[in-house]
């Protein structure tokens, strides 16, 4: 081991900001984090163990205990429940014969949940040694189970077991339009930088993450840099460098628009951040690849190769003196990383824990230098704007919603997958083109976003009205809303980064207080006390995170009070827990199972 | 002219890189906090330090004083969600503070009182922590922790060590000690160091000197935690 670890750091150039790659090797080869690696690499790095350890326990995907060699992820989006995840989890384990969060005896196997793994619409989905099994049933697993229990590698699975669809439904301005490698970088040197910031700037481009802010703005923030960089000479150089990041760590349940984007329009993307880099002065630039989408990595380095091959990245780009390159990195399962701030510190090596701002990562990002932080389809969007101009983009969409919005659609629908539509369109033209039928209601904008009825089907997609990052999920009157708002709170919980009070302790006393009312202890005044923790965490939390936390909780309990009114119980107070279940272990230790040996739950259940 | 922010209608004065928290400080106005000490860089965890700037909700500690800056921090609502988030740090970890070492002289259990604390209004956590009693002088009691990172920050910007550090993620972040062994006899934390006396809570202690001051003679036994924080946190300005 002491050999492939030092190998590793070599390779890495014994770089702590490259802890995350490192750790993802040590933790493919060995199938957890040895401590012993651990103190080698903290020698190696020159940073203390504690830096490690913190970051192994900080990511879904490291263990400092042995898993199996065969680790099994299943994915725990909403839409893998309503396809049937629960019990094809339960089939799998009794398969595998191991529980679920645990390794079986042999060491052969591990099973447990994951965050969604963005494969909503061919779910149920899941991993292997972080590699995505798609469109899970019966006869799937009995196969997984089969090659897991003869021990048969990886590379000899059927590749079908691993087959990924775009399922690009309906391309619009952008994606019916791409543009040729190489086209947005000649188009931008022939209309000079000014005047391609110029045309960012009146395209009235905005983040398409799901906050909005304007990209060129930001792109122009980042080039004047913080104060001291106004007196600096940009002729000899003494500028500090700049980055260009592309967040492509997609985590929000029910997106899955960027794992297209990468796999079908990796050029352009690319292409829009060598426009940014360009625009801003930088010579290096990251992207920062969720690990869920690690099977993309290969294919995006053999992009960034031929784009090296055409001239359109390295040194002196097109052979206009412009160097810029590009290097992967891949995250390593924690949503908040799709955090500006927290990505640049998943970059720099360390925990996934949002920045305080000011300063803001356009004046002090990566290594405090001034960065630019955008996401996948912004980057694909401002390479369209580079070639076709401003006009091409701001002569659609609405007012303060300039071009057009992929979306992620899932859940229930005949068709789902990823949709192009221009802002302005309405919620229920959307849910015609996907084939939904009697619904009930729609998660705009995934768990962080919001919950509308049936009643509010004319609402249009615009950051003025539903704004989002395009997770688009659907249910009809079949489902529980609570079955999603159970879920989504579940998962802030487990992702919260833990950094502040009101979303490290607020998150896991959501989930209490709900779980509280959703299995029918609750009594009245529980969800009063439940509306009065949703706003502390909204109102008090660090970041975006903690901030939306309680979004699933406040968008349904503001259209259905009724839902949760029915789950209490008609009495004033009821106990928080199940009193006779609480009493299961004393019976089994006296060996008794008679009326006396049993409580009732409540006053009423007595009489 | 010097430049100026309003606290609670209040017009003080402001130095250029002075935050919210440190104008304050400087001008006899306390804001209720955990995590800040004035000399060490600010945090923004505890969130007990919210104020409403211009209607923006901020922490005090980390937010830059501004011209025009219009600041609530005194106000019904404030100290309400301060005391929840007080009751908050409470539940999540075992806080006995009649069976505690530093009642009297805890920063928690002070600010719980000046915030008119007077139940835990959630439901407790009971969660497992352990305690290491491995190091001769100094022990470490999990239960008491609150993330507030000051021993972290103080054993590497006083102290010049590496001792402590914050792991894990969300509801089961927990405090580490810079040892193979992970036993805190096993780092190079003295007892005279800066992280091992700066805990706010009773999470670290030193050993043997446990009541030598009676209860009832301790620094919070006799005043509220606003003046002792204002007598003895003013900002230095040397620097």
């Amino acid at each position: 081991m002491r050999r492939f670890i030092q190998d590793l750091a070599e390779e890495n150039h014994n770089q702590a900001t490259h802890l995350l790659q490192i750790l993802r090797a040590i933790q493919t080869r060995y199938h957890y984090v040895p401590m012993d690696a651990i103190e080698q690499l903290a020698g190696l790095l020159h940073i203390p163990r504690t830096q490690i350890i913190s970051v192994v326990e900080f990511y879904s995907f490291f263990h400092l205990n042995p898993r199996g060699q065969y680790e099994l992820l299943i994915s725990d989006s909403i839409t893998d429940h309503m396809l049937g995840k629960i019990n094809l989890t339960g089939y799998l384990a009794k398969q595998l014969n191991v529980a679920v969060g645990a390794v079986r005896e042999d060491g052969v196997v591990s099973l447990d949940n994951t965050s969604c793994t963005g494969m909503c619409d061919q779910g149920p989905a899941g991993l292997v040694n972080g590699y995505p099994l798609t469109r899970l049933d019966q006869p799937r697993i009995d196969r997984i189970a089969d090659l897991i229990n003869q021990q048969r590698p990886l590379n000899e699975w059927p590749r079908e077991l691993f087959q990924v669809n775009d399922n690009l439904i309906k391309s619009g301005l952008l994606l019916g339009h791409t543009i040729a490698p190489g086209e947005a970088l000649e188009a931008t040197f022939k209309r000079g930088f000014q005047q391609t910031l110029a045309e960012i700037n009146q395209s009235g481009l905005r983040g398409r993450g799901g906050a909005g802010y304007t990209t060129g703005l930001k792109w122009h923030l980042c080039y004047e840099g913080p104060e001291e960089d106004a007196f600096c000479d940009i002729a000899t150089q003494k500028r500090q460098p700049r980055y260009v990041i592309c967040n492509a760590d997609e985590g929000e349940p029910g997106t899955f628009k960027d794992r297209v984007l990468l796999n079908s329009f990796a050029h352009q993307v690319f292409e829009g951040m060598t426009v940014c880099a360009a625009i801003i002065d930088a010579t290096h630039g990251f992207l920062y690849l969720r690990g869920e989408y690690l099977f993309l990595y290969d294919k995006l380095q053999t992009i960034l190769g031929e784009r090296r091959q055409a001239g359109l990245l390295g040194n002196n780009i097109l052979g206009q003196g412009f160097d810029f390159d590009i290097e992967i990195r891949l995250g390593a399962g924690a949503y908040i990383c799709g955090e500006e701030s927290a990505l640049i510190e998943s970059l720099e090596g360390k925990m996934g824990i949002p920045r305080n701002r000011p300063p803001y990562p356009v004046t002090q990002g990566y290594l405090g230098k001034p960065t630019v932080v955008n996401n996948v389809e912004t980057f694909l969007a401002a390479a369209g704007i580079a070639v076709y101009g401003s006009d091409w983009f701001a002569s659609v969409g609405t007012e303060k919603s300039k071009g057009t919005k992929i979306l992620s659609i899932s859940g229930d629908c005949s068709q789902p997958g990823i949709y192009e539509y221009l802002f302005g369109t309405t919620i229920q033209a959307i849910l015609n083109d996907c084939g939904a039928a009697d619904v009930l209601g729609v998660q705009v904008g995934g768990p962080s976003g919001t919950f509308i009825s049936s009643q509010e089907l004319n609402r249009k997609l615009a950051f003025e009205d539903l704004a989002t990052g395009g997770s688009f999920i659907i249910f009809n009157n079949t489902r529980n809303i609570l079955d999603a708002v159970h879920n989504f709170t579940h998962f802030f919980a487990h992702e919260s980064c833990g950094f502040c009070t009101p979303c490290r302790v607020g998150t896991s006393l959501l989930k209490k207080q709900l779980d509280k009312i959703v299995e029918g202890h609750g009594s009245a005044g529980d969800v009063v006390a439940l509306e009065e923790l949703c706003q502390l965490v909204k109102n008090h939390s660090h970041c975006g995170l903690g901030q939306t936390a309680a979004n699933p909780i406040l968008t349904t309990l503001e259209r259905y009070p009724e839902i949760y009114q029915s789950q209490l119980k008609k009495i004033s107070y009821e106990p928080g827990f199940d009193l006779d279940g609480a009493l299961e272990t004393a019976r089994r230790m006296a060996n008794r199972n008679d009326a006396g040996a049993h409580l009732a739950q409540t006053a009423e259940d007595h009489e | 002219m010097s430049k100026t922010i309003t606290i609670d209608g209040r017009t003080i004065p402001f130095e250029e890189g002075q935050t919210i928290m440190e104008a304050a400080t400087a001008a006899g106005i306390y804001i209720p906090h955990l995590c800040h000490h004035p000399e060490y860089t600010p945090h923004g965890s505890c969130k007990l330090c919210t104020v409403k700037v211009n209607g923006r909700v901020c922490s005090a500690c980390t937010f830059p004083a501004m011209e025009g800056q219009d600041v609530l921090n005194d106000t019904k609502e404030l100290r309400d969600d301060r005391r929840k988030i007080t009751q908050m740090l409470f539940v999540e970890g075992n806080h006995l503070c009649p069976g505690c070492e530093k009642s009297g002289n805890c920063r928690l259990q002070a600010v719980a009182y000046y915030l008119n604390m007077l139940d835990n209004h959630f439901p407790h956590f009971y969660a497992k922590r352990e305690i290491d009693a491995s190091h001769p002088d100094v022990m470490i009691d999990h239960n008491r922790c609150i993330f507030c990172t000051l021993c972290v920050r103080a054993s590497q910007q006083k102290d010049g060590k590496d001792v402590f550090a914050i792991s894990g993620r969300g509801i089961n972040k927990h405090l580490i000690v810079n040892a193979q062994s992970g036993l805190l006899k096993d780092t190079n934390l003295e007892v005279a160091d800066e992280a091992a006396h700066i805990c706010p809570t009773g999470a670290i202690l030193i050993k043997r000197t446990g009541f030598q001051v009676p209860i009832g003679q301790r620094i919070y036994d006799h005043q509220e935690i606003d003046q002792v924080s204002l007598e003895t946190e003013h900002p230095r300005h040397d620097e």
